[in-house]
């Protein structure tokens, strides 16, 4: 079995984090020891067996389509990092063409 | 005796005899937190003139009417800060709304009693890997309390509140209590709800209590316990008397003991109390059966793809747009995700997103997130095979007590220590850790039952309690 590795700087990017390099270097060496020791699960034989995400069956209920409970537009805005005219503002998503 | 060292029970008795008045209570929680909060570091914010104005107000008449609770930083109180333990949280966010908990021990009566440091994010098992401050174990100064509810369980053993609220996820109400000596209890999913606790692995999180006594856990269970239509995975089942049966004894129980719980790496002094209180569960008439759960050697390898692939969902909420941290000036809308999220998160929980991303990432999710779910299910059954023979599972809670704080460089090496209770997360079961009578540092025991069976439980915690 190969000792698993991990493209670190590209996983990252996935997750829309931007790792300094000394993070990159230490996170690497970091996770592939865990991953190395995930790798275990692979001498398992899960042949027909179910997965589990759960451990009962969750049914999932519709409510009424009603109104109800409604947080106010001002808790939640104080909460933003930057607001203008009762909304969240974001720097410019379009560029100019 | 100050009232900072009662009983949640025993505080109630005296407040409904009107011998006090919940301020007297705050006058000795505030004496103790007054002269060792600065050693110990238990609280992330604590506002004592909130909480004076508040139990000015409670009414006695409510199950936990003027008793004192803190909450973990990571549950949700209307106006109060919840930073997670995470500079992305700490800098200016207020909860919008109370967690269903929240509102249930409102109408309890309880009196909210300050936000209590833990792992970021409830990542950890040490409470170091909170972005905020350090935590010391009150019961073992210079070791750590144990995590990732190291502040809640530090909080109740240093006499600062009777009770604490945490959650646990891989063991992160019963680790803490097990290192601190106090009980902490993690219900089976399910059993509360999680509405306001901030998302961390949804499938395993789980509200639960830590106090000084069993009779104070089921107290606060009782309260915090049933359906909340706003968690749909909150069970519609009735909740019963979790103090009726308490103290029926273990007479006649059949209790197993999983031998992949006492491997050769346990540390001598868990190990010596840990029979010594099987001996004393079998001297009270209990039936001790020798169990395996022939898939605990896989549970860590299991929790470390499923808990990682749903925290790193859970956190992509963290964006720097609604709320929380946000990176200044930012090129574009790319960089400002991936600035605000640098910048705010702390290098654990960097690991675990970047490790969950991987394993449900193109090409891995099969050989990862898909298998680890299918050894979810033999790790159930493991426990299912188990019930069939015996009422209740007791072992260790920890490998070893407490490490010294700073100790740990490698965290493949906290991970592994998670041995003994991770599995019951990953089979959704009721499991409790029980302080037990040691000369050293602090030893709890862990005590698992069937699902939803907190009350039988809770009974058998009774009975090693009051040894």
């Amino acid at each position: 079995m190969s000792q698993p590795h991990m493209d670190v700087r590209r996983i990252a990017t996935l997750a829309r984090l931007e790792l300094s390099d000394e993070e990159v270097v230490s996170f690497s060496g970091q996770l592939d020891a865990i991953l190395g020791h995930i790798e275990q699960l692979s001498s398992l034989d899960v042949t027909g067996i179910e997965p589990t995400a759960y451990t009962f069956p969750i049914d999932a209920p519709m409510r009424d389509d009603t109104p109800w409970q409604s947080l106010p537009q001002s808790a939640l805005l104080d909460n933003a990092p930057d607001q203008a005219q009762l909304q969240v503002r974001v720097p410019k998503v379009v560029t100019d063409a | 005796m100050s009232l900072a060292r009662q009983s949640v029970s025993a505080l109630r008795a005296l407040l409904v005899k009107g011998e006090i008045k919940p301020s007297d209570i705050l006058d000795d929680l505030f004496a103790e937190v007054g002269s060792r909060e600065k050693d110990i570091g238990a609280f992330l914010s604590l506002d004592p003139e909130r909480i004076r104005a508040a139990a000015d107000l409670a009414d006695l008449s409510l199950p936990l009417g003027g008793i004192p609770i803190a909450f973990k930083d990571n549950i949700n109180v209307l106006g109060e800060p919840c930073t997670c333990g995470s500079r992305f949280l700490a800098e200016n966010y207020r909860s919008p709304y109370d967690a269903g908990v929240t509102r249930r021990l409102r109408d309890s009566g309880a009196v909210f009693f300050g936000r209590t440091n833990l792992d970021e994010f409830a990542m950890g098992s040490a409470t170091e890997n909170s972005a905020l401050q350090k935590t010391n174990n009150p019961a073992a100064p210079g070791h750590i309390p144990g995590g990732s509810s190291g502040g809640s369980a530090a909080a109740v053993a240093a006499s600062f509140v009777p009770a604490a609220l945490g959650s646990d996820t891989g063991g992160s109400i019963r680790q803490p209590a097990s290192h601190c000596g106090v009980v902490g209890m993690k219900p089976s999913y399910g059993r509360v709800s999680r509405y306001g606790l901030v998302a961390f692995a949804s499938s395993l999180d789980q509200i639960g209590p830590l106090t000084r006594t069993v009779e104070d856990t089921a107290l606060i269970l009782q309260c915090i316990a049933g359906h909340d239509p706003l968690d749909s995975t909150s069970l519609p089942v009735e909740v019963p008397d979790y103090s009726v049966d308490l103290k029926k004894g273990v007479e006649g129980l059949r209790i197993g003991i999983p031998r992949e719980y006492f491997a050769d790496g346990l540390d001598p002094a868990v190990r010596a109390a840990t029979e010594a209180a099987i001996r004393h569960l079998q001297e009270q008439g209990a039936e001790v059966i020798e169990i395996t759960l022939p898939h605990t050697e896989y549970a860590v390898a299991t929790y470390y793809i499923i808990a990682p692939a749903e925290a790193s969902s859970n956190l992509s909420r963290f964006d720097g747009v609604r709320y929380g941290h946000r990176a200044s000036q930012p090129a574009d809308i790319l960089s400002l995700y991936q600035r605000s999220r640098e910048e705010g998160f702390g290098p654990e929980v960097k690991r675990r997103i970047i490790l969950g991303t991987y394993v449900l990432s193109s090409g891995y999710y099969d050989a990862y997130y898909n298998k680890a779910q299918k050894v979810r299910t033999l790790i159930r059954r493991d426990f299912e095979n188990a019930f069939t023979q015996v009422d209740a599972i007791v072992s260790p809670v920890a490998p070893s007590p407490a490490r010294k704080m700073g100790e740990c460089t490698n965290p493949l090496e906290d991970y592994l220590a998670d041995v003994c209770t991770i599995p019951v997360n990953l089979a959704g079961l009721p499991a409790i850790s029980v302080p037990l009578p040691v000369a050293g540092l602090p030893i709890g025991l862990q005590i698992i039952t069937p699902h939803l069976q907190e009350a039988l439980m809770l009974r058998i915690a009774h009975a090693v309690e009051t040894r």
